[in-house]
């Protein structure tokens, strides 16, 4: 017992005198577990939007419909073999849906009010359909924002919403089948005047009662009607919809749910692109700053582990010393990490639900916090590992009289160097001193920069969207909150990326920074020099980021997602321009303090 | 204390550094009057603790006195900006430390031309000045050598010449013999001794006998007060041959 007393004592102690060290190491590991946890939530939440959606509604295997004229087609068909369950016919009828200032063209579908085996739309906001109350579609609701409560007129006939919900019946909006018989266009809509009469325009999908809708027509010709079919074997959807489809050489329209997860998918697997875009930049800039931190930390922890084995502590003493300060920053590491990606989860989940019609709300399983945890350990014992074991093979004295990792030669750099003023001369000196360092600061700023003329890449392809019918303005403003969610994240990653490297740098450099101050070097140029040391990697890193980096991002990422990269405007040469001088921008100011308080250290105690 | 130099160079008068405050404050220069005329070499010994090193801090501006005055060449420092201070330390104060304090990625001709460098001197300049003292100091082929492949001695050799490579009015030495084998100790006698007779201002810390004893003035150091004064000089052939400077 006393023993572990003294263990988180000397961990805990020595958290407390490097306070700035610890908050880095836990912003970092912080970092690392948000992004983790996002990542993972996310891909739980919308990795099979479809998958979830069918089985929460009930999804049917095929849905036939016709107009009223067909209808004993569709009665023939739910006695045809290898049906064994079915829904309707439901009526259908194309309408003019008016809100407070937008109409819209719809296709409602007359339903019961109880509960059926086979498409059953599932509830998200509100109740299921009753009589004068309609159910909206939740990507529809979305796009024209009609909420539960709100009034609506039908044909000029007044409904009140009463719900939204999501079905695996049909595509979600905009990319509706069309079950009416004036016949459906989706995209972009150019009035030529040559449109067909009574053409649904985008339609959105609502449901009402049976005789709600059967009310809205005083021609009971005009209705169509939709049949859900239950298959013994959904995956031989495709034999029994070429066996049943064609008789009478008029092709009975049908839709297998294989047609409509690939209609469905198509947008899942953009919003799946974009979540899972950002996890990949984050992780690798996590790796970068955790890596220079935990190196940064090294040289100190094996003077420690000397200082402990002289007092007497045994080597398993010291390693349990060591471990128990990362391993508590890593477990108050991995519960923030945890807490804060299931609390932002939602905010880009919700878009994605609503972008791909799927009631699947993100939260945390134990798989998640099982893992998120494991890395934050993971990077505990490995942080650990290597000055515990050092330490434990180095003698005492050679461990106490241990220095700073000696620094690297790089005698081009430093002859180059000296033909420069003095901040860049220094600054190109305390770079060459950890070439390593300087490696992780330029890919962590290449990786950054890439990630962002992608966003801008993506950006610029959704401002070309409204209009072309593939994403709805809603749709896009939802994408463009979820881009700007990641930018945000990304840049804070960078940022403090910047900030621990900027600082590992100036504890790296103490003594040679007052050495040089004691040369005769101003605190001004030793000031300029810690901060032109990071910035001119940084600078470095953003033009490989903005080209080819960003290119070749943006292409591999299409490579491995079929996307069809020509579509896309690439940044204009002066946004790339822009770009790499915001980010050395933004680099100089966040090193600026951290350079400052170490330019300005008192010379005779770093000597 | 203090001896009124012909000219000097530098100056102390009441010069005081505390660190901490009430119960707490510790007195580690407790009113120090000193002057050090233009090519005269002045000894401070005392044992460890006694305020040797921050009175040599003060003195070469590397730190802030509490009280008092310091003047080189007549101007005082004590209360100029940072920058002028290091300025100040291109190129009329320089400093050896006991510990070399050589950049250990350089070379030991990059080390010695950094000063001249950060003086604002040409590269070529710098290094040709380099090459000079390294030459001077018997240091010939040594010069592309890292600083761990150099001996104690080999390094404070370096060190010093660093410190002479922008000529300055006084060199502040701080126990430049303390880490160093009795050999090597030898070896950078021979060196003081040298820089004193080209006429080089030099002030040493020390608690090595030996080295004080080639000092024109040597000062005691108690508590951070000089306590005693004695001049050495008088006899400096006896002394020379004593610890085996004399040829």
């Amino acid at each position: 017992m006393g023993r572990i007393l003294l263990v988180i004592r000397l961990a805990r102690r020595d958290l407390l005198r490097r306070r700035t060290e610890a908050a880095l190491l836990l912003i970092a590991i912080l970092a690392a577990t948000t992004t983790l946890t996002l990542g993972l939530v996310l891909r739980d939440a919308a990795g099979d939007p479809y998958e979830s959606t069918r089985a929460a509604a009930k999804g049917p295997d095929v849905v036939a419909n016709v107009q009223s004229a067909g209808l004993d087609r569709l009665e023939n068909l739910v006695t045809a073999a290898g049906v064994t369950e079915h829904s309707g016919p439901y009526p259908v009828e194309a309408a003019k849906l008016q809100t407070s200032g937008t109409t819209s063209d719809v296709q409602v579908v007359g339903r019961d009010t109880a509960s059926v085996s086979v498409d059953q739309p599932k509830v998200i906001r509100g109740s299921w359909v009753g009589d004068g109350g309609v159910v909206v579609e939740a990507a529809f609701a979305d796009a024209i924002d009609v909420h539960v409560g709100d009034s609506v007129t039908l044909d000029g006939r007044s409904f009140k919403v009463v719900g939204e919900a999501v079905t695996a019946a049909m595509p979600p909006y905009p990319g509706s089948s069309c079950l009416v018989a004036a016949g459906c266009v989706n995209g972009a809509v150019v009035d030529d005047g040559k449109a067909p009469p009574g053409l649904l325009h985008n339609p959105g999908l609502v449901w009402l009662t049976q005789a709600d809708v059967r009310s809205l027509t005083s021609d009971p010709a005009s209705l169509s009607y939709v049949l859900n079919l239950k298959l013994a074997d959904p995956a031989q959807t495709q034999v029994f919809v070429d066996a049943n489809q064609g008789d009478r050489g008029r092709p009975l329209p049908m839709q297998s749910w294989q047609d409509i997860l690939n209609d469905a998918t198509e947008l899942a697997r953009d919003s799946q692109i974009l979540l899972l875009l950002g996890a990949w930049l984050l992780g690798l800039l996590a790796v970068a700053g955790l890596s220079v931190l935990v190196g940064g930390r090294m040289a100190d922890q094996t003077r420690r582990v000397g200082l402990l084995k002289a007092v007497g502590g045994t080597p398993g003493l010291v390693a349990a010393v060591l471990l128990a300060e990362y391993l508590l920053v890593a477990v108050v590491a991995a519960a923030a990490g945890l807490v804060i990606g299931a609390l932002t989860a939602p905010l880009l989940t919700e878009s994605s639900a609503g972008l791909v019609g799927s009631a699947g709300a993100a939260s945390l399983t134990w798989s998640t916090v099982g893992l998120v945890t494991a890395v934050a350990l993971g990077v505990a014992v490995v942080a650990t590992a290597v000055p515990a074991v050092r330490g434990a093979r180095s003698s005492t004295v050679g461990a106490l009289a241990d220095a700073a990792r000696p620094p690297q030669r790089t005698g081009w750099l430093i002859a180059v160097s000296a033909h420069l003023p003095v901040p860049l001369l220094l600054a190109l000196r305390v770079a060459a001193r950890r070439p390593r360092r300087v490696a992780l600061g330029v890919a962590g700023i290449a990786v950054t920069v890439s990630g962002i003329y992608v966003l801008l890449v993506l950006n610029a392809f959704l401002g070309d969207q409204p209009g072309t019918g593939v994403y709805t303005e809603a749709q896009v403003a939802v994408l463009r909150h979820a881009l700007l969610v990641w930018t945000v994240v990304l840049l804070t990653l960078a940022a403090v990326n910047a900030v621990v490297m900027t600082w590992t740098t100036v504890l790296d450099n103490r003594h040679a920074t007052a050495l040089a101050r004691a040369l005769g070097a101003t605190p001004w140029e030793t000031t300029v020099a810690l901060a032109a040391a990071q910035v001119l990697p940084a600078l470095l890193g953003a033009v490989l980021g903005a080209f080819p980096g960003g290119f070749l991002l943006f292409a591999t990422i299409n490579t491995i997602t079929g996307g069809d990269g020509g579509k896309a405007t690439l940044p204009a040469p002066w946004q790339l321009i822009a770009l790499v001088s915001a980010t050395v921008l933004a680099v100089t100011a966040l090193t600026a303090v951290p350079a400052h308080l170490g330019g300005r250290r008192p010379v005779t105690a770093a000597l | 204390m203090g001896n009124a130099a012909a000219t000097p160079v530098l100056s102390a008068r009441g010069l005081r550094k505390e660190y901490g405050k009430g119960e707490g404050l510790v007195r580690a220069v407790g009113g120090v009057d000193l002057d050090v005329g233009a090519g005269e070499t002045v000894a401070i010994m005392g044992p460890s603790g006694c305020g040797k090193s921050t009175l040599l801090h003060l003195l070469g501006g590397l730190d802030r006195p509490s009280g008092g005055e310091v003047l080189l060449n007549g101007r005082r420092i004590d209360n100029t900006s940072e920058n002028a201070l290091a300025r100040m330390r291109r190129t009329d104060v320089s400093y050896v430390f006991q510990s070399f304090h050589l950049m250990e990625e350089l070379t030991a001709v990059e080390n010695v031309e950094l000063s001249a460098l950060l003086a604002g001197r040409s590269p070529q300049a710098a290094r040709r000045r380099a090459e000079e003292l390294l030459d001077r100091l018997g240091l010939v082929g040594r010069s592309r050598f890292l600083p761990s492949a150099l001996s104690g001695g080999q390094r404070q050799r370096v060190a010093v010449a660093r410190a002479l490579s922008n000529e300055p009015l006084v060199v502040l030495a701080d126990e430049p013999t303390g880490n160093l084998d009795s050999a090597a100790t030898l070896d950078v006698l021979h060196l003081f001794k040298d820089l004193h007779e080209s006429g080089q201002t030099l002030v040493i810390v020390t608690h090595d006998a030996r080295i004080a004893a080639t000092a024109d003035r040597m000062f005691s150091m108690r508590d951070g007060v000089l306590v005693d004064e004695t001049r050495p000089t008088g006899a400096p052939g006896r002394l020379g041959a004593l610890i085996g400077l004399e040829d």
